[in-house]
């Protein structure tokens, strides 16, 4: 198994890791059994989002899709960040090794959810967004 | 320089078997099983080192089959004995077993075997009451690992001997983590079978042996040639055979040294770090473990990005965690002593060998330290953990 140089940049040095107070959507989404668990934070202004923060507990994948999806969403619109897909994430990160899929479904899964949270607090509806799968998480 | 603590892995090939190895990769490359002059030196030689592998094990030359791994000599074992014994069906050996014997049993499950998958305590040890419980007429054999590849836990392989004896029931060990690190006399320890591997005590790859107590009932795995007296077939792998016996020779008379050196290191090693990092667990047998063995949970943060951060810096070890080993689920090690899956995939293991040293410590927990600190900062867990206690 190998990873690109991307990912492993992307893993030294996370962009955006923590969190933002207030956050305007928060998605915290996971899988008991892989252990990995991304929690994302996103602030959001006249539809668009501005600033993405994220937490991470996982392997060097799940951290380095984290750090890709919230470099990818900042400066979005509500429509276009919902377009982005795990495999935008894969494509930016230059591949990930087959085993490791599911490390980019999860970053998408984790920006939808913080997406599907500010929809629910502020009442805007966010065009082709699905409800968050209700997952068993491990805390 | 390198910080290697993977010798649970492989351990680097000691320069003794080395040089023992060479004149069979250059000039003496004759096939033992020939018949004229040099031939027949190279025949002596494999027979020497036929008869140094038994003495350091305390059993006799023509009870050592040599083959290609430890995972082929457990196949061998199990495939053997049960080939040899058609009427009786079942076999009992532990949940925490090396993929080696663990997936050759799920794979005679399907032939229609059925197994017995005995169940840990919180250290990974069981007891000889449950292997005698176990026992059913149709019990063709018993499989138990000495000590365990990922947590070192050692078994109470003598007493549960003595039960199989008793019973007539052939008993295998998977011996690979335990030959070379923990004292083993087979003329005192009545296993019938034991599996050992080569590279896990400074020889090579790709040789190991089985060892076939004088009696044992065990069909041929490979077909072929008349090689080791008609128990396993194919050409010798005679560099290999030589590296492997003068290696063993080495590491089971420097046992009275290396042994207690290497215990000392590791309980320092679990001491610096279960009092310098907090939310630290040590899994496995506080005393009944390898030498070498250092296996640890990091509540909150994963094995493989704590792996990655250590290997950034030159030091090398081993996970549990699901992600590394390209499975879906943890160490079935862990995970049947009861870890929950965020503890399992939280565990590092450091293996120990001949070559680490006390300056190790201090190397190790200056690069470990602040890897596990940052980890710790950018986990949700941890957050949700700190979170809690304000």
């Amino acid at each position: 198994m190998e990873y690109s140089e991307k990912v492993m940049d992307h893993f030294t040095n996370p962009r955006n890791v923590g969190e933002i107070e207030n956050a305007d959507g928060i998605g915290t989404v996971g899988n008991e059994k892989c252990g990995d668990i991304m929690r994302f934070f996103l602030r959001i202004e006249n539809d668009v989002i501005i600033e993405a923060k994220f937490k991470t507990f996982g392997c060097g994948a799940a951290v380095a899709t984290s750090s890709i999806a919230t470099e990818l969403v900042v400066g979005k619109t509500l429509q276009e960040a919902v377009k982005i897909t795990n495999k935008s994430v894969m494509e930016a990160l230059d591949g990930l090794p087959a085993t490791k899929a599911h490390c980019s479904c999860l970053a998408e899964e984790a920006l939808h959810a913080a997406l599907w949270d500010y929809a629910k607090k502020s009442g805007v509806t966010i065009g082709g967004l699905q409800p968050p799968e209700e997952k068993n998480h491990e805390h | 320089m390198a910080l290697y603590l993977d010798n649970a892995a492989t351990t680097p090939l000691h320069p003794v078997a080395l040089a023992a190895m060479l004149p069979f990769l250059e000039g003496k490359f004759h096939n033992p099983s020939s018949v004229y002059t040099p031939a027949r030196a190279v025949r002596q030689a494999v027979d020497e080192a036929r008869i140094k592998m038994a003495t350091a094990l305390g059993a006799s030359p023509e009870e050592i089959v040599f083959t290609g791994s430890g995972t082929e000599a457990d196949n061998w074992a199990l495939y053997g004995v049960l080939e040899s014994n058609p009427a009786k069906k079942h076999i009992i050996t532990t949940k925490i077993e090396h993929h080696g014997i663990l997936f050759t049993c799920r794979a005679l499950e399907k032939r229609g075997y059925t197994v017995t998958y005995l169940p840990v305590d919180e250290h990974g040890q069981i007891t000889p009451a449950q292997v005698e419980e176990a026992i059913k007429p149709d019990t063709a054999v018993v499989s138990i690992i000495m000590a365990n590849n990922e947590i070192g836990t050692i078994q109470p392989l003598d007493e549960i001997a003595k039960i199989t004896r008793r019973k007539g029931i052939p008993l295998h060990t998977d011996a690979v983590q335990a030959v070379g690190h923990i004292p083993i006399d087979l003329s005192a320890l009545h296993v019938d079978l034991l599996a050992l591997s080569a590279h896990k005590f400074g020889g090579p790859k790709g040789i190991g042996a089985l060892y076939i107590r004088k009696g044992t009932r065990l069909a041929p795995l490979l077909y072929g040639g008349a090689q080791e007296r008609n128990r396993r077939a194919g050409t010798e792998n005679v560099a290999g055979i030589i590296g492997m016996a003068a290696a063993l020779e080495i590491a089971v008379n420097e046992l009275t040294e290396s042994r207690p050196r290497i215990s000392e290191l590791r309980d320092a090693l679990i001491n610096e770090i279960l009092t310098n990092i907090p939310h630290v667990k040590l899994n496995g047998h506080p005393t009944h473990r390898l030498p070498g063995n250092v296996n640890v949970s990091f509540q909150f943060i994963e094995g493989e990005s704590l792996l990655l951060h250590l290997d950034m810096q030159g030091c090398y070890a081993s996970t549990g965690s699901a992600c590394s080993s390209g499975a879906l689920e943890p160490s079935h090690v862990l995970m049947a002593m009861g870890l929950s899956h965020g503890m399992a995939n939280g565990a590092l293991r450091f293996s120990l060998g001949r070559e680490n040293t006390q300056a190790d410590i201090p190397r190790l927990m200056e690069i470990l330290t602040p890897a596990v600190a940052r980890l710790r900062a950018m986990s949700p867990l941890y957050d949700d953990y700190i979170k809690k206690g304000e």
